[in-house]
């Protein structure tokens, strides 16, 4: 469950960024995370809940925004939306895709106090 | 009350008591930097990949490979899909040849280490404990205990899992994806993420087709759909069969090494 060593270096992060940015609590931990980045976000939340407590994000929520998966076909050139992995070109129904964007894992911004 | 957090704002003091250089402007219509108790409400801009500092150490770990023309393979498969007698059996093929160095890594115990150490390759063992894959971090670590010389081949024997290690780059040139025939055909339609990050399958166990119900040709379908460009091999560690086009995949992959530096 690498979901729990995500969460981890989120608390990493946050931490870091508490000693630039001269804060002490974490209210709100906003998230990007692409439909194909191998990651479930029911199971972070979980995990974030389960590790927060005692830690300066322990009043912390994380909102999570899934980002579509885009994709470039090779065969027909046209950029397609999609899913997950075994999704083919929705045009010429091609496998060859370059995936574009929807791999993230990235925190936007904080709210903090 | 702030609709993002839900905290109530009983002042809209600007004021701050600290000095800092980020702005206050949001591509939202409502202002954040709001005071309750004393506390001072605000948001931070951050756009921060959260596998940015994995991908760091990774970076350190090609560089160092690089440096020392060195192929490094990151095996990756669920466990018991054979990934170790697999390796046991290229090493004791190549050793003669070739300088050889392991990485294993399993959740507990050395018994994969010492396999490899008993073939007279140098290994280090990782245990990621309750970790479930390994990061480029600790593999960093283990480099430097391996004592790496110019050439070298390099195996990294990843956690038996086909989830979490697509995720977590170590620096390997290769991913190398070894799927058993007693898994089933399917896998890579159950985790593509593995089947996409990976440049090689190797179908393994191949001597148990008569035992049991898999299509061989089902599988490299469904591997190809997921990603059309990855290599397949169908190979046997325990009769041998296939393992001359493992070897000299190999043989090719640290020949392209020698041709791009």
């Amino acid at each position: 469950m690498h979901e729990l060593s995500l969460c981890e270096t989120i608390l990493s992060i946050l931490e870091e960024c508490a000693q630039q940015e001269h804060f002490s609590q974490v209210t709100g931990v906003h998230l990007l995370l692409g439909d194909l980045s191998c990651v479930e976000a029911d199971a972070l939340r979980f995990c974030f809940d389960a590790i927060k407590p005692d830690t300066l994000a322990q009043q912390a929520t994380l909102i999570i925004e899934q980002v579509p998966g885009r994709a470039r076909c090779k065969s027909c050139g046209q950029d397609v939306v999609i899913q997950s992995y075994i999704d083919n070109c929705s045009y010429c129904q091609s496998a060859d895709l370059d995936i574009v964007a929807g791999d993230q894992m990235q925190i936007k911004f904080l709210e903090v106090c | 009350m702030c609709t993002v957090c839900g905290c109530h704002a009983i002042d809209h003091d600007h004021d701050h008591d600290h000095d800092h250089d980020h702005d206050h402007d949001h591509d939202h219509d409502h202002d954040h930097d709001r005071t309750e108790g004393g506390h001072h409400h605000r948001l931070i801009n951050l756009e921060k990949n959260i596998l940015d500092s994995n991908n760091h150490y990774a970076r350190h770990n090609r560089a160092l490979f690089n440096k020392k023309n060195i192929l490094a393979l990151n095996l990756v498969s669920s466990p018991g899909a054979g990934k170790t007698t697999l390796l046991v059996n290229t090493l004791e093929k190549l050793k003669s040849s070739c300088a050889i160095k392991v990485i294993e890594g399993d959740q507990q115990t050395s018994f994969d280490a010492e396999k490899i150490r008993a073939t007279g390759v140098p290994a280090v063992q990782i245990n990621t404990g309750k970790g479930c894959h390994l990061e480029a971090h600790g593999v960093g670590h283990a480099l430097e205990e391996l004592h790496l010389a110019q050439h070298d081949l390099l195996f990294i024997e990843n956690v038996g899992n086909l989830v979490c290690p697509a995720e977590f780059d170590l620096g390997e040139q290769n991913k190398v994806l070894i799927l058993s025939v007693t898994e089933g055909e399917d896998k890579a339609l159950k985790y593509p993420h593995i089947f996409h990050a990976a440049s090689l399958l190797l179908i393994s166990k191949i001597d148990l087709l008569p035992y049991v119900d898999f299509d061989l040709q089902q599988c490299i379908h469904y591997a190809r759909q997921v990603n059309p460009a990855i290599e397949i091999l169908p190979l046997s560690s325990k009769t041998g069969e296939g393992m001359v086009a493992w070897f000299a995949w190999l043989e090719r992959a640290r020949q392209n090494l020698v041709r791009v530096v």
